[in-house]
């Protein structure tokens, strides 16, 4: 089956974002201003859905700009970009909540959006009665939810308050039964976005295991996500959206590599002009690079590879004595650091390469900012160097049983996975 | 492609919109449930509950015996001024409520809006269904009502379904052109509060239209009549109290009033919803 489920020509829309409020420095002006108020405001007001013909007024944004691609039935498809790149206009568009100003959308097949859960969920109501409320919201007949409720409470998990008002559940509570109604929708095209965003890690997992039986199943869709280790797994292909427009499409990985690579103005390889170089004069940092076994710089990396951190600088002042160190970051934490064992004096002037070897089976899964300095702690403390977020990649695991995980595919917790030999003994 | 699949294409919007009932159909279940929603919710964590839907009208109606019947002596046809003033509450207080949830439906249901798709005629046809319930549960008090006070009903009762229709496409009408405009422009909840105000004076809530008509004469009396309350709350006066004859003139004009109403509301709604998710 290669038959196309989505196709978006030359798509574009055209937003109108609110002009700067005039500032006035008379009273005289001000009252005047006051007195005009209800014309200008109507002008503003109208303008949000009028648009004159002539020219472009500057408070004309293009949310999305000759956008096209197709993705072919059964794909899923990554989207990703900055914030304000036009991701969640573009999902807007192909869920019909938003016209678009140019182009054309094809979609074939039945569709259902999920732009966020439990839209429609009245506090008031009790579980059950959300429960056909919010499917029938993402376009579930009765029949349907019928047929699927048991199915929906027991993924959930809250089957003893099912006949609670939904007010006295906690947060984490309500998110799971509203990702369940929308986890047993059976669209043929299936648009999310960010949904993943919300309740607790363990059961953000769950979610992307159900996502997956569902592009497992030759359903199509087109994810919206920041998160990247999801867009890899998920999807094959991914596209990049930058200021509305496409600017890649391609294989999820290399997108996500390229997009991570310019999201920090860097990727899994950094190096600086003598003149910019951060350091003193004495001493200067020059590349830090991520690098697999071929020696070749990779910014989205298997749990199973053994990888290389080399820290590249130049020492200007001869026989100066120091460390380097790295810091990795992951989860907003600090998940090791690592430091040359002694301190070493460089004798000669001139470029060095500090390698440290980093195991494979050692990285979780997501997103790893590395920091780096140089420093001399020993008689006078000197940092010559303090880099923060100096680089960035991505660890994914292909699960392919060979890893930490074994052959378990659910949630697994912590920021590093190192690969821990199991036995078992019996009394 | 397969035919079998359902095929949707999207391209910029093209001007007035016919009403797609086809699709409106397709999400009937979203309707029952959404009407269901508001009627639920409606008197969660009152102690009264729905007799608050009788209660309103009532105290409306006890308020009004005194101010209009006793200190005004308005004129009320003949028959006691209480159950004159309730059985026009009771298509007026719906008609009241149904026309401001309507047209602040779209405001309140914004969230909704931006999030999912739907058709969405059915954010302010929505009160128009649910309000019935309370309806329903104020116009049962009226035949007690007239028990009390010794009222025999005519056989033109039949006929309030009729007035019922117009009443719901009065509201309707209004609500989908005042939820159409007030998405965008917020003026229109305050408007609103007022003009119900207004339009409850303008109706013959407190007064009867026997004395407007000596006054203004037919021409001014079919003219009034394009006020579509005129005609269906005279009519229900007429109908259950028999106090003045079934009021065909002021129903056929108003009917006719209520149904321009609607169908241009529909209309300028399908031509400005297109905006709504980007204006709310």
């Amino acid at each position: 089956m290669t038959d196309i489920a989505i196709q978006v020509e030359n798509l574009g829309k055209r937003y109108r974002i609110g002009v700067q409020e005039e500032k006035y420095d008379t009273l005289g002006a001000q009252m005047l201003a006051w007195l005009r108020s209800p014309i200008t405001n109507y002008r503003r007001l109208r303008g949000l859905s009028a648009f004159s013909e002539n020219g472009q007024a500057e408070d004309v944004i293009w949310a999305l700009k000759d956008v096209s691609f197709t993705v072919k039935e059964g794909e899923a498809l990554g989207v990703i970009g900055r914030n304000g790149a036009g991701k969640s206009t573009l999902l807007k568009v192909l869920s019909r909540i938003t016209p678009p100003t140019t182009g054309r959308v094809l979609l074939s097949g039945r569709v259902a959006s999920l732009l966020e859960v439990g839209t429609g969920f009245h506090p008031e109501l009790t579980g059950r009665e959300n429960i056909y409320l919010n499917g029938s919201i993402l376009g579930m007949t009765k029949a349907e939810i019928d047929r699927k409720f048991d199915e929906i409470v027991a993924f959930s998990g809250v089957e003893k308050f099912i006949d609670t008002p939904v007010k006295r559940y906690s947060s984490g509570m309500r998110v799971r039964l509203a990702f369940s109604v929308a986890a047993h929708l059976e669209p043929e095209i299936l648009l999310i976005d960010e949904v993943l965003a919300v309740g607790d890690a363990e059961f953000q997992r769950k979610c992307l295991g159900k996502m997956q039986d569902v592009a497992g199943a030759g359903r199509t869709v087109l994810f919206v996500s920041h998160n990247m280790p999801a867009v890899t797994r998920l999807c094959q292909r991914a596209i990049l959206l930058e200021k509305g427009r496409l600017i890649m499409d391609g294989p999820s990985e290399e997108v996500v590599a390229s997009y991570l690579a310019d999201a920090t103005r860097t990727g899994a390889a950094r190096s600086w002009a003598l003149d910019e170089a951060p350091g003193t004069d004495e001493l200067r940092l020059t590349s830090v690079s991520l690098v697999n076994s071929q020696h070749r710089i990779v910014s989205v990396v298997s749990v199973e590879e053994e990888l290389q951190l080399r820290i590249g600088y130049r020492v200007n002042t001869p026989g100066l004595t120091f460390r380097c160190a790295a810091k990795f970051y992951t989860q907003g934490v600090c998940a090791f650091a690592t430091v040359e064992p002694t301190e070493t004096t460089r004798d000669r002037e001139g470029h060095y390469w500090s390698v440290v070897r980093i195991p494979a089976h050692l990285l979780s899964e997501g997103e790893y900012l590395v920091g780096v300095s140089i420093f001399s702690s020993k008689g006078r403390k000197i940092h010559y160097v303090l880099e923060d977020e100096v680089i960035v990649f991505q660890v994914t695991d292909p699960i392919s049983g060979q890893s930490a995980r074994g052959d378990y595919t659910e949630p697994f917790a912590g920021v590093m996975r190192p690969k821990l030999e199991w036995s078992m003994e019996h009394a | 492609m397969t035919a079998r699949k359902d095929m949707l294409v999207i391209e910029p919007p093209k001007g007035w919109q016919p009403i797609n009932f086809k699709e409106l159909r397709e999400y009937r279940d979203l309707f029952y449930y959404l009407v269901r929603r508001d009627v639920q919710v409606l008197y969660k964590q009152t102690v009264l509950g729905f007799a608050w839907a009788i209660l309103r009208p009532f105290l409306s109606m006890i308020l009004f015996t005194f101010v209009f019947g006793n200190v005004a002596q308005v004129s009320s046809d003949g028959v006691p001024y209480p159950v004159f003033s309730y059985v026009a509450l009771v298509p007026w207080t719906y008609f009241s409520t149904a026309l401001t949830t309507s047209s602040m439906s779209l405001v309140t249901n914004s969230n909704m809006l931006t999030k999912v798709y739907f058709p969405r005629l059915v954010f302010p046809l929505t009160p128009v269904l649910a309000k019935l319930v309370d309806f329903v549960i104020a116009f049962a008090f009226i035949p007690l009502l007239l028990l009390w006070f010794r009222i025999m009903p005519t056989r033109d009762v039949v006929f309030i379904p009729l007035l019922i229709i117009i009443l719901m496409m009065t509201a309707a009408g209004a609500g989908m052109w005042l939820a159409a405009l007030g998405i965008q422009y917020r003026d229109i909840k305050y408007a609103t509060q007022f003009m119900t105000q207004l339009l409850m004076y303008a109706a013959p809530v407190v007064w009867s239209v026997t004395a407007l008509t000596a006054r203004l004469g037919e021409t001014g009396r079919l003219i009034y009549g394009l006020y579509p309350l005129a005609g269906v709350i005279e009519g229900f006066r007429s109908a259950l109290l028999g106090s003045v004859p079934m009021p065909w003139d002021l129903i056929a004009v108003g009917g006719a009033s209520a149904f321009v109403l609607f169908v241009s509301g529909a209309f300028y709604f399908r031509r400005m919803e297109v905006a709504f998710a980007d204006v709310a």
